[in-house]
């Protein structure tokens, strides 16, 4: 028992981005209004950064600034005092990546909706059929 | 369909829940993660670039490249707004509303009727039409350039503290948005017109990748700012910080620019008549 | 100034699309000769580096001058080299070709168009030579944007199709940064030749087989493999015509070569070919792709559509000659990238052409199309001699290759699927060419007048037919010049 719980603690966070990543998986796959489709994309996307801040994390580490570099030179900069900086570099390009696509989907969402008046996949699709 | 979906989507979770287990730990410090690449970050950057901001140099300096495509990306995202969205119009063939300022009556003006002359007593204002409110328009008027000064705040301190080019640049991008919504759009569109925030876009990711091929054709790589010490008359390592700053100012002008730009096309639907 | 090149092939794109975008809002006339000059200037810089490459070897260039892992390595070599060259000979023949079409399409959208069209022409480049696993998450956002967009402005049912796109192509692109996340989570760097190095200690974790699954079903959707190749059809067949030149020929393509180069480098051919029940699978799931769609471009009605689902047999023929895991299968997937390239090049530009001048590309639509485009229809039939695989035309080179090697792997369904899919293409072209040749024309004014011969010719304009006959005669050539390119570049490779 101990060490079950040893275990989920160890890695629930990696849990949660699964489990978060499975309902933005969800939500592309079975809504039918396109704006749920996107926005389930964005979940999707989110979760992924979830993932790579968690792997950065450190026990007992401070964010990595170090404090008045006119200080820094009296003690030495251990890296076990800082989280990893890496992470969070890749994120930020990450999250200005799904900006951007969140941008160009709602574009595309605009002109749809000028084309057929409706948002409904289902209600899009009677419409091209018809023609 | 929805069975079939969930079931999948069970399925694939369950999979990948299964490999977690020889994930390391949460937190663990002695995990590949952390103990291969990023000491070397943390213990050498303020040695090599003089800033304390571990984030914003790495970001900067030494992945310096994704960065570059990072503002391209966005950039590439407001030209296809405008190239996806953008209808050029005639402007006189809908109905409008104008308001008289001294009395606050509205007249509607239907389709190609004739149009007010008066325009110092008379203006224009939104189909979707909110009343007059003297408050949140004096308050923006207030808090937006509290929000400006903040924003080049944010920028310059990148060095510091959390901030940056791209934290920078969204908070000046909201501070015009929020003009746009307390006044309305047509006036943002005087102030700061759609063909000054293209040029602006253009023209901040133009700064980034000058500072790169400045450092070409001063004889180093791509992006190695220490070729820029001649020119700045500064140290190898404070050109280093220089250069980040340089870059950072170009990341925050091309990220307001296009986040202006985005809302005018996105919130008026190409037509840049009406916002919201 | 030759050790910059590396640098140089990727910025010189990305600021002149920079550059047309400022210009286009003043003076729209300026465009056309930056674009050009943009597009020249790289193909110039590759031909430089692939001859560089042939004589040093590997060519590595560190940007922002620090060492990898700390800082993002490009790394050149002989596949790259060769898919760089082809990517920009190709951009620029678009280009040419693209003038008056995006004048008759969005005149007044003309610099956004070059612009965006620039980006994804860097955004492939970048992707091609870089040797950091993240940044080429970044590139293939690029390059996915600017392809969006450009997509989305076609007609009919083109928003649609590339709000889908969009939708397929982000899971895609995120499930590759999962993978390359559970890469750098069990070693800790990023760097292409490093993790090359230190994945082989991992090589029985679950979690590796993972992050190549992930990475490649990421990979599968961007390039369109069955069974996720749905918003293929779609998307390649509302694209505006001034693109779909570049889209078609290229998008594909440089997602195979990325599936390449990530099993042969980051997960070296020992992990990768050695579950035999895995390379299997490949190959049936190939065999399924070839001929479904083979059988689906049967059912088409319009020639575009029917293009499309061509394409998707043709990245069956390459995935497939890619899991053979033999050297012959290899060599022929490699080839067929270049070739492949050509062949969807020449017969877009041509169908381009053709719905330029009659706006439109139904069968119905195509009678007597011999007569009034003569040199239009003569690119088109040697771009479909070349897809069933007519020698000297280089699709038959590639195919040659491809059997070889499915024979000496012993999968003979792979080689019936490809013999099955060329007696597809036959049918499919030469339906065309009768169509074209020998159908009277559709009624309208010409019956009328009695003037012979010459009255009909209504080509279209000069860039088009001519770059056109340029993609053609180039399929002849790279048929020809196949023992150099075996011999002297994709011997390398392996």
């Amino acid at each position: 028992m101990n060490d079950l719980i040893t275990l989920v603690a160890s890695k629930y966070n990696y849990w949660a981005f699964i489990i978060l990543m499975m309902l933005g998986l969800y939500a592309m796959i079975v809504k039918k209004n396109l704006v749920k489709k996107i926005i389930g994309m964005n979940i999707f996307q989110t979760s992924i950064i979830l993932f790579y801040i968690s792997v950065g994390a450190k026990e007992h580490a401070t964010i990595p600034i170090i404090e008045h570099s006119h200080g820094a030179e009296t003690h030495p900069i251990q890296a076990i005092n800082y989280i990893n900086p890496l992470p969070h570099v890749l994120m930020l390009t990450a999250i200005v990546v799904s900006v951007a696509t969140l941008g160009v989907a709602l574009a595309l969402a605009i002109r749809v909706y000028r084309q057929y008046g409706t948002l409904e996949e289902n209600e899009i699709q009677s419409q091209i059929n018809q023609v | 369909m929805k069975a079939i979906a969930f079931i999948t989507v069970m399925l694939c979770g369950s999979l990948i829940m299964f490999s977690t287990f020889e994930f390391p730990d949460w937190g663990d410090p002695q995990s590949p993660a952390s103990s291969h690449l990023s000491p070397y970050f943390i213990e050498q950057s303020l040695v090599d670039t003089a800033v304390p901001n571990i984030v914003t140099a790495v970001l900067a300096d030494y992945r310096g490249f994704d960065t570059m495509f990072e503002t391209t990306v966005i950039f590439a995202a407001g030209l296809a707004c405008f190239f996806l969205l953008r209808t050029f119009t005639k402007k006189s063939r809908t109905e409008r509303l104008y308001r008289h300022s001294s009395t606050g009556i509205i007249i509607n003006i239907k389709k190609g009727g004739k149009r007010p002359d008066d325009s110092s007593k008379f203006e224009r204002i939104d189909s979707l039409w909110t009343p007059y409110d003297l408050i949140i328009k004096t308050t923006c008027r207030l808090i937006i350039p509290s929000i400006q000064l903040f924003a080049l705040y944010v920028i310059a301190h990148g060095h510091h503290s959390p901030g940056g080019g791209f934290q920078g640049g969204v908070i000046l991008g909201a501070s015009i948005i929020l003009l746009a919504i307390s006044n309305d759009l047509r006036s943002t569109l005087r102030r700061m017109s759609e063909k000054a925030s293209a040029i602006m876009a253009a023209a901040g990711v133009l700064i980034y990748v000058g500072t790169g091929l400045l450092c070409l054709l001063m004889g180093a790589a791509f992006l190695d700012y220490e070729a820029l010490a001649p020119l700045l008359q500064s140290g190898r390592i404070m050109a280093r910080s220089h250069g980040i700053l340089i870059v950072e100012i170009g990341v925050g002008l091309a990220v307001m620019a296009v986040m202006i730009w985005l809302y005018y096309n996105i919130s008026s639907a190409g037509k840049h008549d009406e916002g919201l | 100034m030759n050790q910059q090149f590396p640098a140089l092939i990727i910025i010189v794109p990305l600021i002149v699309a920079l550059v047309i975008t400022i210009v286009g809002w003043l003076n729209k006339k300026w465009c056309f000769p930056l674009a050009l000059a943009g597009l020249t200037i790289p193909l110039f810089v590759a031909v430089g580096l692939l001859l560089e490459v042939l004589e040093k070897g590997v060519i590595t260039y560190h940007l922002g001058g620090w060492r990898p892992p700390m800082g993002i390595e490009y790394r050149i070599d002989h596949l790259n080299g060769l898919v760089l060259l082809v990517i920009f000979s190709v951009a620029l023949l678009n280009l040419i070709a693209s003038r008056e079409k995006i004048l008759a399409e969005f005149p007044e959208k003309a610099g956004a168009f070059y612009g965006l069209s620039l980006l994804f022409v860097a955004g492939l480049a970048g992707i091609t030579i870089t040797g950091d696993a993240f940044n080429l998450y970044v590139l293939l956002e690029i390059t996915a944007l600017s392809g969006y967009a450009l997509i989305g402005m076609g007609n009919k049912h083109a928003p649609l199709a590339g709000l889908h796109y969009l939708i397929m192509g982000t899971i895609g692109a995120s499930f590759y940064l999962l993978g390359v996340g559970f890469l750098y989570l069990m070693t800790g760097t990023l760097n292409m030749v490093e993790l090359s190095q230190m994945l082989p200690a991992f090589y029985s974790s679950r979690v590796v087989v993972f992050a190549f699954f992930f990475c490649l079903i990421g990979l599968f959707i961007k390039m369109a493999m069955f069974p996720v190749h749905g918003w293929l059809p779609n998307a390649y067949s509302y694209m505006p015509t001034a693109a779909s030149g570049l889209i078609a020929a290229l998008t594909t393509k440089v997602m195979i070569y990325v599936m390449i180069r990530i099993s042969l480098l980051v997960f070296t051919p020992s992990f990768v070919f050695v579950n035999t029940l895995l390379t299997s699978a490949m190959v049936w799931l190939a065999v399924i792709a070839i001929v479904a769609g083979s059988i689906l471009a049967l059912a088409q009605k319009s020639l575009t559509r029917m293009l499309t689902f061509i394409i998707v047999a043709e990245v069956g023929y390459m995935v497939g000659g890619f899991w053979l895991g033999n050297r012959d299968g290899i060599t022929g997937s490699v080839l067929h990238i270049v070739n492949d390239a050509a062949m969807t090049l020449c017969l877009f530009l041509a169908v381009g052409s053709i719905r330029f001048r009659l706006k439109s590309d139904r069968f119905s639509d195509l009678n007597g199309l011999f007569r009034t485009m003569p040199f239009t229809m003569i690119a088109f039939v040697v771009g479909g001699l070349s897809i069933i695989g007519v020698p000297p035309t280089c699709g038959f080179f590639s195919k040659w290759y491809l059997i070889k090697g499915g024979l000496a792997a012993g999968s003979y369904e792979f080689v019936a699927a490809l013999l099955f899919s060329s007696l597809i293409n036959v049918i499919l072209f030469f339906r065309i060419i009768e169509i074209s040749f020998f159908n009277p024309q559709s009624g309208g004014k010409n019956d009328d007048h009695t003037i012979p011969a010459a009255s009909g010719i209504n080509e279209a304009p000069l860039g088009m037919v001519a770059t056109s006959l340029i993609s053609a005669t180039s399929l002849i050539v790279l048929g020809l010049y196949t023992n150099v390119l075996v011999g002297r570049v994709i011997q390398f490779v392996l």
